[in-house]
């Protein structure tokens, strides 16, 4: 692989990328979750959940704007570094991402202001459709990135025409083989990751005794979706990689370290996979359950990298580990829900400090299995850009080394300060607390605070025009 | 040509323009009062030019995504030669909307240490509002295309007209955005920018009038199209009405009233955007790439102007609700989280 400007504009498209897909990932669930908090405050009238609405929206708004702010970067870059790309799939690509504009960012950065700003303004259940109307959004964004992505995985609907690809049928460019199955994938990630932030969270607080009400809800929303999401999640997990073996089995045999056709596969649960022996060095292995677990049969084969020339395979080793440790996080996952699920079954949940000591740190997992779950579909693509019709190294734009490094190096610094004071500000946020609004004589309002005091100032400003509009 | 095919390009450029000038009126407050925070030191006043905004940014900055997304779909090989041979500005007015989009929701969190995103801030909306004058600058001035591509060099942009281009961009942005601060607040923060407003008129008058004359000087087609016969007996009602508007907008900003420099500079801004849009007409790239060239498939257009024809009405109907749900000056303790 040569040192030149399209191996670095792949570097900053990983960079962007990988730092942009953390934001919507925690986003997308923590949409969803305010929105039900909210929805159970106005229906239980439970201030607790109002107070914990609060807490979360707070912790969003610095993720959302984050997440804006990288993903603005990504619509710009098919064109300053991926010309060729947008030239030849545009016709195709670039009809999905603007859709995405239209019914999804639209919808979620304008109702973002009233469920920001706007509590005072408006009657509470148009607080609440607000903040519905903005996870619905951040959703739809996630249908059609992965639709577009999907597409590019597997390309259907379509022709070529002197090398540029023609849309034929919308349905089935939007529906391709691999979207349904991804899309959900991706989706449950999100939610799932968002689910283990907000168990982690409450359980920081149960061990520190503090706001123990809320803690208990955090504990119990957090670790009731997950116990329901992973195990769906692996069994999707599952589906997915049989779709992949049918549409993609390059990738598919990279990601097994399965190299020889007649061989019977086994499980390979460690390796190191060796292109040029094109064996894996060290490898232990259950015999026969890579040919179970894809063909379904005993002694079933299925295609090794053996049947592709070394040209279209793509790079064995990071994927092969990526995939490894998405599933081993996965399964890991599986086995901590389950022991809260157990514990939670016998009313001892909020007590067996170790327990709350591990889903306080659980919190990274599911960010870390996302990531390598898009290293294991982004690297399991090349060489391609659109799986057969057009390949890595022939879509960068003409422009030279220097000017990308130059950019790359920006991101880097640019998104290493942004990342971790927004890291640091979202931490601070979190150890403050849900602190419920407290009615306090009126003074002086220098500033939106962060401190109690100021807070409360804000909210004895505000209480009467707030009873005024619910009623 | 048959009629579909030549119809859907020009809809879709008016389109593409329509998005244009949303997201240059929209996000021009916003980068604006990032250029005005660099004319107070008053805590304050800054917290009020933030707050009047921070509801509606995000929505205003979504229209530089359909810019940019609009353009790929729609245009793709325009998207695919203006892109690279842009490179330069168009990557740092991303990363100058990264450091400014950040500093709204930093700002708060880091209060009282919040100096170094009110820098952010100022200096992210200033290099972003001058590099998408540079981008204009640079598309106006021409891009060398061969073969389909761009085949020119990494600074091919940057000349003494795309610099011009750049300030008269922050000029018009920092008038925006006093106006809108005449409309949106009340008491010093409202009399500061009625103070400051003449200036950025002025200097805004200059830039319309110097790019009115380079232009048709420099480029022979831009001079073909505003001074031969007939055109010039339809065009030049436009120079002069501008004129007039500027007029108007220094009697309102003297006169104190809220709305009307506002909607004057508005006009101001529509205005300058249909000269340079008849003087760049059918092109896209002048003289390379015309709208029909560069157009893509008649299917693609075709999905995608169903998709605007139902979601823009609405999309314009949720972002009318919520500059309604915030109408009024801005109130004490504003632009407070939930």
């Amino acid at each position: 692989m040569a040192f030149d400007h399209v191996l670095v504009s792949r570097l900053q498209f990983a960079f962007t990328i990988t730092f942009h897909i953390i934001f919507p990932a925690f986003t997308i669930g923590l949409s969803a979750f305010i929105a039900t908090l909210l929805a159970r405050w106005v229906f239980t009238k439970n201030d607790q959940y109002r107070d914990l609405a609060r807490f979360w929206t707070k912790i969003f708004a610095i993720s959302f704007a984050m997440g804006v702010v990288s993903g603005v970067v990504l619509s710009y870059q098919f064109g300053t570094n991926w010309s060729r790309f947008s030239s030849t799939a545009g016709n195709v690509v670039g009809p999905l991402l603007a859709y995405e504009v239209l019914t999804a960012f639209f919808l979620e950065a304008t109702f973002l202001g009233v469920m920001l700003f706007g509590h005072n303004r408006v009657p509470r259940w148009l607080h609440l459709t607000s903040s519905i109307m903005v996870a619905l959004g951040t959703a739809a964004s996630a249908f059609w990135i992965l639709a577009a992505n999907s597409w590019m995985q597997v390309p259907v609907g379509y022709e070529l025409r002197d090398g540029v690809a023609f849309p034929v049928d919308w349905l089935k460019v939007i529906f391709s083989p691999t979207f349904p199955l991804r899309f959900a994938h991706m989706v449950i990630a999100a939610y799932l990751t968002t689910a283990l932030v907000v168990l982690a969270v409450g359980a920081r607080f149960a061990l520190a005794g503090r706001f123990p009400e809320h803690a208990r809800t955090m504990l119990h929303m957090g670790l009731g979706l997950a116990l329901v999401l992973v195990p769906v999640q692996i069994f999707i997990g599952d589906q997915h990689g049989l779709v992949t073996a049918h549409y993609q089995p390059v990738k598919l045999a990279a990601i097994e370290g399965h190299w020889d056709s007649n061989e019977v596969a086994p499980l390979v649960l460690f390796g190191l996979p060796n292109e040029k022996t094109q064996t894996n060095d060290y490898q232990l292995a259950i015999p026969n359950l890579g040919s179970v677990i894809i063909t379904h049969e005993w002694t079933g084969k299925y295609p090794g990298l053996d049947q592709y020339a070394p040209a279209d395979w793509p790079p064995v080793t990071p994927i092969f580990f990526a995939f490894r440790l998405m599933v081993g996080i996965g399964f890991a996952l599986l086995a901590f829900v389950l022991w809260g699920g157990w514990l939670w079954y016998k009313s001892e949940l909020a007590m067996n400090r170790l327990f709350l000591r591990v889903a306080a740190n659980v919190w990274p997992f599911g960010f870390l299995a996302i990531i390598s779950g898009w290293m294991v579909t982004e690297i399991g693509r090349q060489p391609w850009v659109v799986t057969g019709v057009l390949r890595t190294a022939d879509a960068a734009s003409p422009i030279s080394l220097q000017t990308v490094l130059v950019s790359l190096a920006l991101f880097i610094l640019v998104y290493g300060v942004i990342f971790s004071t927004g890291i640091y500000y979202m931490n601070r946020l979190i150890n403050a607390g849900p602190t419920p609004p407290v009615v306090k004589d009126e003074t002086g309002l220098p500033s939106r605070p962060l401190s109690g005091a100021a807070e409360a100032a804000h909210h004895a400003a505000h209480e009467p025009e707030r009873s005024a509009t619910a009623s | 040509m048959s009629g579909i095919d030549w119809y859907l390009p020009i809809i879709w450029a008016a389109i593409l323009a329509t998005a244009v000038i949303m997201y240059v009126i929209l996000d021009g407050f916003d980068l604006g009062l990032g250029i005005l925070f660099t004319t107070t030191r008053e805590e304050s006043y800054r917290d009020d030019m933030m707050s009047s905004i921070a509801p509606f940014w995000d929505g205003n900055e979504t229209w530089l995504v359909l810019g940019g997304g609009g353009l790929l779909a729609a245009f793709p090989l325009a998207y695919s030669i203006i892109m690279p041979a842009l490179y330069i500005p168009v990557i740092l007015m991303l990363l100058a909307l990264i450091l400014r989009g950040v500093a709204f929701e930093f700002r708060w969190a880091a209060k009282p240490h919040h100096r170094a995103w009110d820098w952010a801030f100022a200096g992210g909306s200033i290099v972003a509002a001058f590099a998408q004058g540079l981008v204009l600058g640079g598309l106006i001035q021409g891009i060398t295309v061969e073969d389909r591509a761009f085949a020119g060099g990494n600074f091919d942009w940057l000349s003494p007209f795309s610099i011009m281009c750049g300030l008269g961009l922050v000029a018009g942005y920092g008038l925006l955005a006093s106006c809108w601060l005449m409309l949106k607040t009340a008491g010093p923060v409202s009399a500061h920018a009625r103070r400051l407003a003449p200036y950025f008129l002025i200097a805004v008058a200059g830039f319309a009038a110097l790019v009115s004359l380079w232009t048709p000087l420099r480029f022979p087609h831009i001079w073909e199209r505003w001074f031969s016969t007939p055109n010039i007996f339809f065009l030049w009602p436009l120079p002069l009405a501008t004129a007039g508007l500027v007029l108007f907008v220094w009697r309102a900003i003297g006169r104190g009233a809220d709305i009307g420099p506002f909607l004057g500079v508005i006009g101001i801004f529509l205005l300058c955007f249909a000269g340079l849009a008849i003087s760049a007409y059918p092109y896209l790239i002048p003289a390379s790439l015309d709208i029909w060239q560069a157009a893509a498939a008649t299917s693609s257009l075709k999905f995608m102007l169903a998709g605007v024809a139902l979601l823009l009405p609405m999309i314009l109907g949720y972002t009318f609700f919520v500059y309604w749900t915030f109408r009024g000056k801005l109130r004490e303790g504003e632009g407070y989280h939930f």
